[in-house]
């Protein structure tokens, strides 16, 4: 191993020296000469028709550059979706347009109105004050069964209903699973909700735009996790500029879990200002504006039934699922409850038969798309909170039940169109249970009831599909963009790397981790690599970092560029030392010939490269650079085992958690220290989705957990240490590195373990609660307990 | 517009501000201090925490005026003398206290606040102290640990890494 460290070692981050000092650079650090500054004046009802917008008294004000009104944009694009559904009947979704400014109709709360653009965002948000709104207002549709009832008000008056799509899948095996639980001998019920939340990255957006007018090239900053998405979706489709013409750059992002994937109003805003004004323009959001206008998560409704056999194996799972869309389509929205979500239905279990119903439906609310899991942990929590119900049911123990019906022979073609590759969910529930210590549990719930409180354990399996890939299979299934990774890798003549990525790292140490397998293939220290990427101007076209798809896709593409690298290398190698390229080697830095003490060093060949002297240049060209894109031939399938002990509060309903175990297996591992710490963020995220987090709106549409005050964010007291372990390692066939991914486990895996532990816990205390809603609050304990 | 001056890590600062400037606008936008992060608005999240005369403050929550005659540390001042990381953030370092790196100036200046006060701070105490500085990646794990062992406590019990 490099002394630096190669794969496998916990390398400290380089990044972390910038952002311990004060010195990273974040987009709103961002500050051009001559900027400008805008305030959006957003809708503050939920559903309305927009009569007048009077921008007479503002636009004299002081420090009044330009206001801008839906007007504006009449003739610009529209606000592109990325993914069209195709529904059971094999017609498209129904797509309705998305103005950057609301033209003629406002559609939820926080919906962009008019702008100002002024010397100081002070100067901004007064004038903002001044424009006068007619706003003739109208029904808001906020209930997702309300939304699909006959005669229910239009979100979309061009539309012929609020309905997305009605999407069944696989549609071919309905019949079949109607029959299966016909003949079952038991048959599993639930209804749950799966809670809307927000994404909540710690730092909000900001888009900062710029135009020169020499050259006629726009630059957008952003805090965007796929820079390159950002620039074609803006440019093609919304103001018509070429990609030569458009630069974007996402610098350090604080943070993204899905919600700075999309392509926002305020981008292409800004992008579009800089030139009306000619000086740049910059916004930055507030928190506040935040929960209302960046794309919120989950909020699912569904209904799921599992047939078993009279031994308890599963012989078929049913799904229907309303899937909230709010009122426009963010740009991967329609895939999140579809393809993100239904083709996970098997989970870890050998279920022959599944069959999965997806309304998709629109609503006077902020639009929701993918955020940290996208689909799959509905997926998990639904289908784990079914089999914990079984097994309540039948009276059988919820592991010994999961055990049962564990696929154990891979690869494993699903009934619901997907292959798993490698897993050994024995092997990761095994690692649970000692983990967990779960034959301690029994005394350690003796004393809890000496405290006078309640105990229980939960457990859940899960799966992940991370990488969604390849391109052809997902452009049948109505992605509109490819889903490949770039990287091209620039050696130095000194022998330097310099790994130009497609993958954008917002906090998950890409600076770091990536170096370390070039490290690891050259034999070089980790020190001599240095990433760049975030710049449209600076790496190749590639499509970001989300479905913790970076080391899966976008280090496969850097292995890839690298083995070009050193194959080259090879042949400069072989021409200094005379030695046919067959017999030539490459360890630890240096090239040698097979069998001799002949050998040349990493640096005298890449200064070779590039002064070529001595060199083949009849059989190849001098410089040492590469590029690949890499499209991967299926998903990668991380899973694992989590277990969630409880502690509940009887007089209060408060439930604490006491401990949290998580087995994954995620293949092989770069960066263990990393990969620790992205299963606790993720699980972070799962309780506090499971116990805290819960974004709601009133029956007119108003946001009611718009602010820290009123969206309860986890804090460092209402989480414990997690015991995490990911020893368990199958690695990934049809990758490079055998990786997986393992960004979102954390947040698939941990939900259904916090409710069922709740519900163990509860039934330890006499309470026999079927099912319990998310977030799990003492109000909802408390009143369970009282039911 | 109003003139203020303090000490901002050890060097005197200027500049004319409005009556509604914030100190957190005011060190990023005037003094270009852009380590003091400004990540809600309503004074929960902890991203802005400076310390003002040795107080941690939020510097969301500050207007620039009533620091006017203060003594204020931001994490551009918290390196040592040498430049190479202190205590407290080469903990961070060390165990991985950090991923995006947005809410970490106010981790760290927060840190130093509790220490100062709780030189050897349980798990509990670090935990409750926190509670005005919200991470939204690390799940807290991370930071909790970073924080005991920056005050000389042995964290290597504390599971994984």
């Amino acid at each position: 191993m490099p002394k630096d460290g190669g794969i496998g070692a916990s390398t400290k981050r380089r990044e972390d020296v910038r952002f311990l000092t004060g010195n990273g650079r974040y987009t709103d650090d961002i500050n051009l000469r001559g900027q400008a500054y805008v305030f959006f004046l957003r809708s503050d009802v939920a559903h309305g028709k927009l009569t007048n917008v009077d921008t007479s008294a503002a636009e004299g004000m002081d420090g009044v550059v330009k206001i801008f009104t839906g007007k504006d944009f009449e003739g610009v694009g529209s606000i592109p979706c990325g993914w069209q559904v195709t529904d059971k009947h094999g017609q498209p979704m129904q797509e309705p347009g998305h103005p950057v400014l609301a033209q003629g109709k406002v559609r939820h709360v926080g919906e962009p109105i008019a702008a100002v653009v002024a010397e100081t965002l002070g100067q901004a948000r007064d004038a903002a004050e001044a424009i006068v709104l007619d706003i003739e207002e109208l029904p808001a549709v906020i209930n997702m069964k309300d939304a699909v009832k006959d005669g229910a008000t239009k979100v979309h008056d061009d539309l012929t209903s609020n309905l997305c799509y009605d999407w069944g899948f696989v549609e071919e095996n309905k019949d079949a699973v109607n029959k299966a639980f016909e003949e079952a001998a038991h048959v599993t019920t639930l209804e749950l909700v799966n809670n809307r939340l927000v994404a909540n990255p710690m730092e909000p957006r900001v888009a900062v735009g710029d135009y020169n007018r020499s050259d006629g090239e726009h630059t957008l900053y952003t805090t965007s996790q796929n820079p390159h998405v950002i620039r074609l979706l803006m440019g093609a489709f919304v103001l018509g500029i070429p990609e030569h013409k458009l630069r974007v750059v996402a610098p350090d992002v604080g943070g993204g879990f899905g919600t700075k994937i999309f392509h926002y109003q305020e981008e292409a805003f800004c992008t579009f200002a800089a030139k009306a004004c000619n000086r740049p323009v910059k916004w930055t959001s507030s928190r506040s504006e935040a929960f209302m206008s960046d794309a919120h998560g989950r909020d699912h409704v569904t209904k799921i039934e599992l047939a078993l056999d009279a031994e308890n194996n599963f012989k078929a799972i049913r799904t229907d699922t309303y899937a909230n869309m709010g009122a426009y389509l963010s740009t991967f929205a329609p895939s999140v409850p579809t393809w993100l979500h239904g083709i996970l239905m098997a989970g870890n279990y050998k279920t022959p038969l599944i069959y999965v119903n997806v309304k998709a439906v629109f609503t006077n609310t902020v639009p929701v798309d993918a955020y940290r899991g996208a689909g799959r942990p509905e997926a998990t929590y639904q289908l784990e909170r079914l089999v914990d119900k079984a097994a309540h049911e039948l009276g059988v123990d919820p592991i010994k039940l999961r055990r049962q019906n564990f696929i154990t022979e891979f690869p494993y073609a699903t009934p619901v169109a997907v292959e798993y590759d490698t897993g050994d969910y024995v092997a990761t529930m095994d690692k649970l249970e000692e983990m967990s210590d779960l034959a301690g549990f029994a005394a350690r719930r003796k004393e809890s009831e000496a405290k006078g409180k309640l105990r229980g354990f939960g457990v859940n399996c899960y799966i992940e599909a991370c990488g969604i890939a390849p391109s052809n299979l997902v452009g049948q299934l109505g992605a509109r963009a490819g889903l490949y990774e770039s990287a091209t890798v620039r050696v130095n003549a000194t022998g330097g790397l310099v790994v130009m990525t497609g993958s954008h790292s917002h906090g998950q140490g890409h600076e770091t981790a990536f170096p370390q397998v070039i490290a690891e293939m050259i034999g070089i220290d980790a020190s001599m690599v240095e990433i760049v990427h975030g710049d449209t101007a600076r790496t190749p076209m590639g499509m970001g970092t989300y479905g913790s798809r970076s080391i899966a896709v976008g280090g496969s593409a850097m292995v890839r560029a690298t083995e070009k690298i050193i194959a080259k290398a090879k042949k400069i190698a072989s021409h200094l030392l005379e030695a046919s390229e067959s017999d030539i080697e490459l360890k630890d830095g240096a090239f040698s010939v097979a069998g001799t003490d002949k050998s040349v060093a990493w640096g005298d060949v890449t200064l070779a490269a590039y002064v070529p002297h001595n060199y083949p240049l009849e059989d190849i060209e001098p410089g040492l650079e590469e590029t690949a894109f890499y499209d991967p031939s299926n998903f990668t399938y991380p899973s694992g085992a989590y277990a969630c002990e409880v502690e509940l509060d009887p007089e209060t309903g408060q439930v604490t958690i006491e401990r949290f175990s998580a087995a994954d297996d995620f293949g092989n591992i770069i960066n263990p220290m990393i990969v620790s710490g992205q299963v606790h963020g993720g699980l972070a995220q799962g309780i506090g989705q499971a116990l805290m987090e819960n974004c709601t709106y009133d029956s007119d549409g108003q946001l009611l957990s718009a602010s820290y005050m009123d969206y309860a964010m986890p804090r460092a007291s209402d989480v414990p240490f997690y015991d995490v372990d990911h020893s368990c390692q199958t690695p990934c066939t049809h990758n490079p590195l055998g990786v997986k991914g393992c960004g979102e486990a954390g947040a698939i895996g941990s939900p259904p373990a916090v409710v069922n532990a709740v519900l163990d816990a509860m039934r330890s205390g006499g309470k026999d609660v079927a099912h319990i809603d998310m977030p799990v609050t003492p109000s909802r304990v408390w009143a369970a307990m009282q039911g | 517009m109003t003139q203020v001056k303090m000490t901002v890590n050890g060097k005197t600062a200027s500049g004319d501000v409005e009556g509604r400037t914030l100190l957190a606008q005011f060190l990023r936008d005037d003094q270009g201090l852009t380590g003091t992060h400004v990540g809600c608005d309503t004074s929960q999240c902890g991203a802005c925490v400076v310390h003002v005369n040795g107080q941690a403050v939020k510097a969301c929550t500050m207007l620039a005026i009533e620091a006017d005659g203060a003594t204020v540390d931001t994490i551009e001042g918290q390196a040592n003398a040498d430049g190479s990381l202190n205590v407290i953030q080469q903990a961070f370092q060390d165990h991985h206290g950090l991923q995006c790196g947005f809410c970490t100036p106010g981790m760290v200046m927060s840190a130093a606040a509790l220490l100062k006060d709780n030189p050897k701070p349980t798990e509990a105490e670090v935990r409750h102290y926190l509670d005005g500085n919200i991470c939204r990646c690390t799940g807290y794990h991370n930071i909790v640990k970073a924080i005991m062992a920056a005050s000389g406590q042995d964290v290597s019990a504390i599971a994984a890494e």
